[in-house]
C-alpha cells in the first residue's frame, strides 16, 4: 500500500482543478460567398476561446457538451515563452467525431472530454484556443457545443507539511532491495489508475439495499406527489 | 477518458457492488476454510488459495456476477454528466417521459380518489391471515374489479411515441422523405439488414439453429444430437458467457430453464428464498392499489390465454411480490423512467415520510402480466420464477415501455421495423398506406409484449432465447417485419384496416425462426 500512500500525496484530482477563465466569442457560422440571405444552413462554425491575455496555459483537458456538431477540430495558437518567434497556430484534434452518424441522434448531447494525451501536439503555452465544428446533415437546425471548459495542466504538488522523521521513515521504505518488489518505474507508471481505484473504494461501503419499503411499518398512501 | 482510468473505474464500480454480497462472503468462507487442506502451503499462500477457488467452481461463480454486473452497468461517468443524462441523454426524450410518467399519476390519484381505495393501507390482521391461508390459491377469489380499470394500455403509450418531436430536427423539408411514410418522426440510428447480418451471423443459413434443424423431419444426427451435448457441457461448467453464447442458436427444450438461470445469474440460494418471503410477507401486510390492476390484468390477459390461464396463481405470487421488491429500484439509475413518489399518512413535504409507490417503482399496465406468463412454462418454484423474471425485467422489458433513445428501447425498434418495412418492402408499405393502415399500429401491440400471448409458447420462447443471447431487443423489430414480409400476398390483397388485422390477427401457427432467418439472409438487397 505504500505506492497507494505516494499517489494520494502527489497529483491533485483534477475535480478540485478549477477550469481557466475565458472569454468565449459568440460563435461564427461560416457560409460560402456572400452570406446574407438566410437560405442554406451552414455547416460549419467556428468557436474562439481566448485564454486571460499575458497567461498562457498549459491544457490538461477540454470538456464539453454536444449539441449536434458531428466533428470539431481544435486549433491552438502557441507562444513558445523562451523563443522569441511569433505565435504559431496548430492544429491539436482533427475531425474528432462526435456523432457516429451525422443523420441520427447517437452522440448529439453527450458529455466529452479531450485529454492532453488524445492531442497530437503539446498543448502547453496556450494563448488562444479555436474550435472548428462541422455538421454536415441537413436534418438539423443548429448546432453547437455547450459548456465549454479548459482545465490547466498542475504539475504535482510537492509533499506540503511533512516534519523531518516521517520523511526519513517513507525514505527507508524505499530501500533499494528490490528482490521480489515490483520495479518502482512500473509502480509509478501505472499509480494513476490505482488513485482511480482508490478514490472510488475509499468509502468502504456495500451497495446491497435492506429492502424495507415502509417508513416505521407504516406505508398509507392517499395520494402521488405529481412534482 | 482515457482507456486505462475508464477500465480502473469500472473494476472498482463492480467491487464495490459485489462487496458486502452474499457471494463475497461465501467465498471468504470459503477461501479461510480451505487453510486446513493440505496442498494449501504457507510459502505459496495466495496462489494455491487461488488454485482452490478455482478447481472448486467458486471462481466461475465470480466470474458470473462480474459478468452480471456488466450487463447493468453505467458506463464510466465523465465528471461533468449529471445522473439524469445517464437514465437519457436526450433532454426532449426526457421531458417526454416526464409528462408522460405526470399522465399516468394524475390517472391514478384520480382513479384511487373516485374509487374511493387508497393508494395504499395496512391491511387488517384478519385479513392477513385469510391471504395468507389463501396465497397458493389467490385465483378461486373473484373479487369485485369492474370498477378498476388499467392505468394505460400499450396504444396510448404508441400516441405518446409517435407525438415525439426533437426541437432541434428540421422538417421544413422533404429532406427524408421516409419520414413522412412512417408514424415515428424521430432520427435515431438504426441498424439495416446489411449491419443486422452481421451482428447476427450465427442466424445465418449455413448454422443449424433451434427452431429450424431440431425438426422432427430431419434427423437428430445432423443437428441436434450434438448441439445438445454441447448444452449439457455448458450447463456443467456453469458460465454464464458460455451460456449466453450459445443461447443465440437457440436453446434445447430440456436445458433452457438451467440456461437462463445461467445467462441472468439468477441463483436459487438460501437468501434468494428468504427475499422473496420477505416480499411475501410485504405483499400480506399491506394491501396497494396496484394489487387490483394485477389481479384485473391477469384476468383479463393471461386467464383468458389457452396456454396460460393454468398458471394464474402463480402469476399473482410474482407480481405481487414484485410490486414490493425495493432492490428493482436500482434499475431506475438506467431507465429513463423515474419511480413515482409519496408522503405516508398525507405528510406532504416532510422528507422522512418520503416513500417510492408502488415500492418498487414500477406501474403496470394493460398486458403487464405477460411478462411473466411464458417463464411459467420453465420453472415451477416460486421463488426462482421471481428471479429470473426480475433479472429478465431490469434487463429487458423495462426498455418496452419507457421513453429512451436506447437500441434497444421501444422507439427504436418502433422506427426500426418502419424501416425495414419500408426499405425491404416499399411496395406493402405504400399499399397499406393508401388504404389508410399505418403497419406500425398492427405491429405496435406484439412489440411491446415481446410478441408474449400473440405466439405459440415453444415458438415465444425460442425468440426470447435470441434476445438473451444477443442481450438485445432488436430481434422483436425484426421478426414484426419478418411477419410481414410472410404474410405480404395476403396484405396486399386487403382493402381496409379491418381485413388487415383480420390477416395478422393469429399468430399462433408461425414458426419464427424461419421467418427471422429468411428475412435477415434471404432478402434480396
Amino acid at each position: 500500500m505504500e505506492a497507494v500512500k505516494m499517489m494520494q500525496t502527489m497529483s491533485g484530482t483534477p475535480d478540485d482543478t478549477k477550469p481557466v477563465n475565458f472569454t468565449v466569442k459568440a460563435p461564427v457560422y461560416l457560409q460560402i460567398g456572400d452570406a446574407k440571405a438566410d437560405t442554406a444552413h451552414s455547416g460549419v462554425c467556428v468557436v474562439d476561446v481566448n485564454l486571460p491575455f499575458g497567461k498562457p496555459v498549459n491544457i490538461e483537458e477540454v470538456t464539453f457538451k454536444n449539441y449536434y456538431t458531428a466533428y470539431v477540430t481544435v486549433r491552438l495558437l502557441r507562444r513558445n515563452p523562451k523563443q522569441e518567434a511569433p505565435a504559431k497556430w496548430c492544429t491539436a484534434v482533427r475531425d474528432l467525431p462526435l456523432m457516429d452518424n451525422p443523420h441520427t441522434e447517437g452522440g448529439s448531447q453527450d458529455y466529452y472530454t479531450i485529454h492532453r494525451t488524445q492531442m497530437q501536439v503539446e498543448p502547453d503555452h496556450v494563448v488562444c484556443a479555436r474550435l472548428i465544428l462541422r455538421q454536415p446533415s441537413l436534418a438539423w437546425l443548429t448546432f453547437s457545443l455547450e459548456d465549454i471548459k479548459i482545465f490547466p495542466h498542475t504539475e504535482p504538488d510537492p509533499e506540503k507539511e511533512v516534519s523531518d522523521w516521517l520523511s526519513d521513515l517513507t525514505l527507508t521504505d524505499q530501500h533499494p532491495d528490490l528482490e521480489g518488489l515490483p520495479d518502482p518505474q512500473t509502480v509509478s507508471s501505472s499509480i494513476q489508475q490505482m488513485w482511480a481505484l482508490t478514490e472510488v473504494m475509499q468509502t468502504n461501503q456495500t451497495t446491497a439495499s435492506i429492502g424495507r419499503f415502509d417508513v416505521d411499518g407504516c406505508y398509507d398512501i392517499s395520494l402521488l406527489s405529481l412534482t | 477518458m482515457d482507456e486505462g482510468i475508464e477500465l480502473s473505474l469500472t473494476i472498482a464500480q463492480i467491487i464495490q457492488r459485489l462487496r458486502g454480497s452474499h457471494l463475497h462472503s461465501q467465498i471468504e468462507r470459503q477461501a479461510k476454510e480451505c487453510l486446513h487442506q493440505p496442498d494449501v502451503k504457507l510459502e505459496s499462500l495466495k496462489e494455491d488459495v487461488r488454485s482452490f477457488l478455482k478447481t472448486s467452481g467458486w471462481e466461475r461463480k465470480l466470474q458470473n456476477a462480474v459478468y452480471r454486473e456488466l450487463h447493468i452497468q453505467l458506463p464510466p461517468r465523465h465528471p461533468p454528466a449529471p445522473p439524469e443524462h445517464l437514465k437519457e441523454p436526450l433532454v426532449y426524450m426526457r421531458k417526454a417521459q416526464a409528462s408522460w410518467e405526470k399522465r399516468v399519476l394524475k390517472s391514478l390519484n384520480s382513479m384511487s380518489t373516485e374509487l374511493g381505495v387508497p393508494l395504499a393501507h395496512m391491511r387488517p390482521a384478519a385479513e392477513q391471515k385469510e391471504l395468507t391461508n389463501k396465497w397458493n390459491e389467490m385465483g378461486t377469489d373473484e373479487p369485485d374489479l369492474s370498477r378498476f380499470r388499467p392505468v394505460y394500455a400499450p396504444k396510448d403509450f404508441l400516441e405518446v411515441l409517435i407525438g415525439l418531436r426533437n426541437p432541434n430536427h428540421d422538417s421544413s423539408e422533404d429532406i427524408s422523405v421516409r419520414s413522412h411514410w412512417g408514424l415515428i418522426q424521430v432520427p435515431l440510428n438504426v441498424r439495416d439488414i446489411p449491419h443486422l447480418r452481421e451482428a447476427y451471423s450465427e442466424l445465418n443459413l449455413t448454422s443449424g439453429q433451434m427452431g429450424i434443424d431440431d425438426h422432427a423431419l430431419i434427423h437428430p444426427d445432423l443437428f441436434e444430437n450434438e448441439y445438445v451435448q454441447i448444452g449439457k457441457k455448458v450447463v456443467m461448467e456453469e458460465d454464464s458467457a458460455a451460456a449466453q453464447q450459445y443461447s443465440r442458436q437457440g436453446c434445447p427444450t430440456g436445458l433452457r430453464a438451467d440456461l437462463w438461470a445461467l445467462i441472468l445469474n439468477a441463483t436459487n440460494q438460501p437468501q434468494d428464498v428468504m427475499h422473496y418471503e420477505q416480499l411475501k410477507a410485504g405483499v400480506i401486510q399491506h394491501n396497494l392499489l396496484v394489487d387490483n390492476l394485477i389481479y384485473k390484468d391477469v384476468k383479463l390477459t393471461a386467464s383468458n390465454d389457452d396456454y396460460y390461464f393454468v398458471f394464474e396463481d402463480f402469476l399473482y405470487q410474482v407480481l405481487l411480490c414484485f410490486s414490493r421488491d425495493t432492490a428493482v429500484l436500482e434499475h431506475f439509475k438506467y431507465n429513463s423512467a423515474t419511480p413515482p413518489k409519496s408522503y405516508i399518512q398525507g405528510k406532504v413535504g416532510d422528507e422522512e415520510c418520503a416513500v417510492v409507490y408502488p415500492p418498487n417503482g414500477v406501474i403496470p399496465f394493460h398486458g403487464f402480466s405477460m411478462y411473466v406468463a411464458p417463464l411459467c412454462f420453465l420453472y415451477n418454484e416460486p421463488s426462482k420464477l421471481y428471479n429470473v423474471f426480475r433479472e429478465m425485467y431490469i434487463r429487458y422489458f423495462f426498455r418496452l415501455h419507457s421513453i429512451s433513445s436506447h437500441p434497444s428501447g421501444i422507439l427504436s425498434l418502433c422506427l426500426q421495423f418502419e424501416r425495414l418495412l419500408q426499405t425491404h418492402l416499399p411496395q406493402l408499405f405504400y399499399h397499406l398506406r393508401q388504404i389508410g393502415v399505418q403497419p406500425l399500429r398492427l405491429a405496435f401491440k406484439w412489440m411491446v409484449r415481446a410478441f408474449s400471448g400473440y405466439l405459440s409458447t415453444d415458438q415465444l420462447l425460442l425468440l426470447w432465447d435470441r434476445i438473451l443471447g444477443y442481450d438485445s431487443l432488436e430481434v422483436v423489430a425484426v421478426l414484426a417485419a419478418a411477419v410481414f414480409a410472410f404474410r405480404a400476398e395476403n396484405l396486399m390483397e386487403v382493402t381496409s384496416l379491418a381485413s388487415a388485422e383480420a390477416v395478422l390477427a393469429d399468430l399462433s401457427t408461425l414458426k419464427v425462426m424461419p421467418l427471422i432467418q429468411v428475412f435477415l439472409f434471404a432478402t434480396a438487397m
